[in-house]
């Protein structure tokens, strides 16, 4: 600190605190909801206290649903938004390991090119090609699968772009001494560049699997059956425009349900999404 | 740049990009050429037959008042969003780099909401100021401010910002924080022997060097505004009231959804490809080469 402050630090923590009182609120009121019982939110007399149906709600969410909008227990679609999420990130992170270490420690015709066509993938999102997407994604029979939902947001370029620069900075001599071992390019592959690779590649996992189960256009327009849908897609389906038809406490209750394994996954890995977030940002 | 040391070998390297190559190639290159080429194809009514009309789709959109009407609000709202998150997230930022007691605490109650998924602060933010029975909503309305966001298009806009910048918070709040832990002490000391008190410290040495992250996130941020939000944008107003909140990728939804005009669909893509590649471009011509004093 630079200089002598008269209050202290008084008024950065009120500011912090304030910061944190806007973040948190929402949240806390959507767990405060689940708690309760429908009439009085539908009523608008909702205390700002927990109420007593936590673990009726909760039971009725996960293993039975909504009654009206979506027919299926959100216990389901955990599952589904779960397996996505892995999928999303193992299948991005093998690929591009592997396509990486082909740039990277071989010399190929045509190898610049093929750096070219996965950087460009770079740019765009899978918002901007929607519908011709969704067309390829049907005519290959794949709607309603986990394969649909996961492959065209696997098709991107951030983590071989990642694991080309980390991989640029393992020393040379790591190469020449295990190839006087007698190893391969798989052996070496294996044995030293991916041992060396993994805190790379677990603070890509937390922001993949973040990703993952966030998504929503994609899963909103690829799955029709009930059973296939995600966490995301669920939820919006519970909000009906006439407000007397939505049950909010199971609304609120799948809200947190939503939200726990991410959070959980930024709160408990924090120095690793951290490192992730500025990773694929750079 | 390359490797000094490599491996020789014929098939292998070709093995091993052939995962990557094969889903960019189907999934990336083939729905892109495909949108491209069907924004310059025009449909009739029943899918029978379809004509190459070059750039009719482009200029029946462009000189369609609705689609104007969705450019200038997207850009505003991408404005807002980012004015508002990126003026909080820094103050925070910069009230949590010094040398606070907790100060690691508050960073993880600042940065979680980053996983939270857009559809689900949208159903947060619904709630809360539902006209009917949301929280925040009784309050405005005991403070005599007449909140319906389901008839009002500005207070549904507004509510749409809101949600979306309480969003970005913690993303800006991250880099900011970075940012300003990367400024050398030296500096500010230097200032506060010439005897600059904290704010003309902050606007005339922080800030400016501040100025490549400052970059990056209003970029960032924009894109996010973009495409992100398109979940809060349904789970809230799904694009109404009287398409208020309708911004171009809500539009591209909504028109290919009602089944309607594929090559006017397409061209709305194009362009909104056309304006990521720009935004891309622009943020590593000036962002990469690091705004610098």
């Amino acid at each position: 600190m630079v200089e002598h402050r008269r209050f202290g630090n008084l008024l950065p923590h009120a500011i912090l605190w304030a910061g944190v009182l806007i973040v948190a609120f929402p949240v806390y009121l959507a767990f405060v909801a689940s708690t309760q019982d429908n009439a009085s939110i539908a009523n608008g007399q909702m205390s700002l206290l927990p109420g007593g149906h936590f673990l009726e709600t909760y039971y009725q969410t996960l293993f039975v649903g909504t009654s009206g909008t979506t027919r299926e227990p959100v216990g389901t679609m955990l599952f589904n938004s779960f397996v996505m999420a892995m999928m999303v990130a193992v299948g991005k992170i093998a690929i591009s390991l592997i396509s990486a270490y082909a740039i990277v420690y071989f010399r190929f015709p045509f190898r610049m090119t093929i750096f070219w066509i996965i950087f460009i993938t770079l740019m765009l999102p899978v918002e901007v090609r929607i519908y011709p997407t969704y067309k390829i994604v049907a005519d290959l029979n794949l709607l309603d699968s986990y394969a649909g939902l996961t492959l065209p947001l696997i098709a991107s370029a951030t983590a071989t772009l990642l694991f080309r620069q980390f991989f640029m900075t393992v020393p040379d001599e790591l190469l020449e001494a295990s190839r006087i071992d007698g190893a391969g390019p798989l052996r070496f592959f294996w044995d030293t560049l991916l041992p060396l690779s993994r805190t790379n590649m677990a603070a890509l996992f937390v922001i993949l699997f973040i990703l993952g189960w966030n998504q929503y256009l994609w899963p909103l327009l690829i799955t029709t059956r009930d059973d296939m849908q995600t966490i995301q897609v669920g939820i919006r389906k519970m909000i009906v425009t006439s407000d007397a038809l939505t049950e909010w406490p199971i609304v609120m209750a799948t809200a947190v349900l939503a939200m726990l394994p991410p959070v959980a996954v930024v709160v408990l890995m924090q120095k690793l999404f951290v490192r992730g977030l500025v990773e694929t940002e750079k | 740049m390359q490797k000094n040391a490599v491996f020789q070998s014929k098939f292998l390297p070709y093995l091993l990009v052939l995962p990557q190559l094969a889903v960019v190639l189907v999934f990336f290159y083939w729905p892109a050429v495909q949108a491209v080429i069907q924004s310059f194809l025009l449909q009739d009514a029943f899918g029978l037959s379809t004509v190459f009309v070059w750039f009719e789709n482009y200029k029946e959109l462009l000189a369609d008042p609705d689609y104007f009407a969705a450019i200038l609000r997207t850009f505003a709202f991408s404005f807002a969003i980012a004015l508002a998150s990126l003026s909080l997230a820094l103050l925070l930022a910069a009230m949590a780099d010094r040398p606070l007691r907790g100060s690691m605490f508050y960073r993880t109650l600042l940065i979680w909401p980053y996983a939270v998924a857009p559809p689900v602060v949208g159903v947060l933010w619904v709630f809360m100021l539902n006209p009917s029975l949301g929280v925040i909503a009784h309050g405005l309305r005991n403070l005599g401010v007449d909140w319906n966001p389901l008839l009002d298009g500005n207070q549904a806009a507004t509510l749409i910002i809101l949600a979306a910048a309480w969003k970005q918070i913690s993303y800006n709040f991250l880099f900011f924080l970075a940012g300003l832990q990367a400024i050398p002490s030296s500096v500010i000391e230097a200032a506060a022997i010439d005897g600059a008190r904290p704010m003309r410290r902050f606007w005339t040495i922080v800030f400016p060097l501040l100025s490549p992250t400052i970059f990056f996130l209003i970029v960032v941020n924009i894109v996010y505004a973009f495409f992100e939000t398109f979940g809060i944008i349904d789970t809230i107003t799904r694009g109404g009231p009287a398409k208020a909140t309708e911004t171009l990728v809500y539009k591209v939804y909504s028109d290919g959804l009602l089944g309607g005009n594929l090559g006017s669909s397409a061209a709305q893509s194009v362009i909104l490809m056309g304006i990521v590649i720009a935004l891309t471009a622009f943020q590593f011509r000036f962002v990469e080469r690091k705004v610098n004093y």
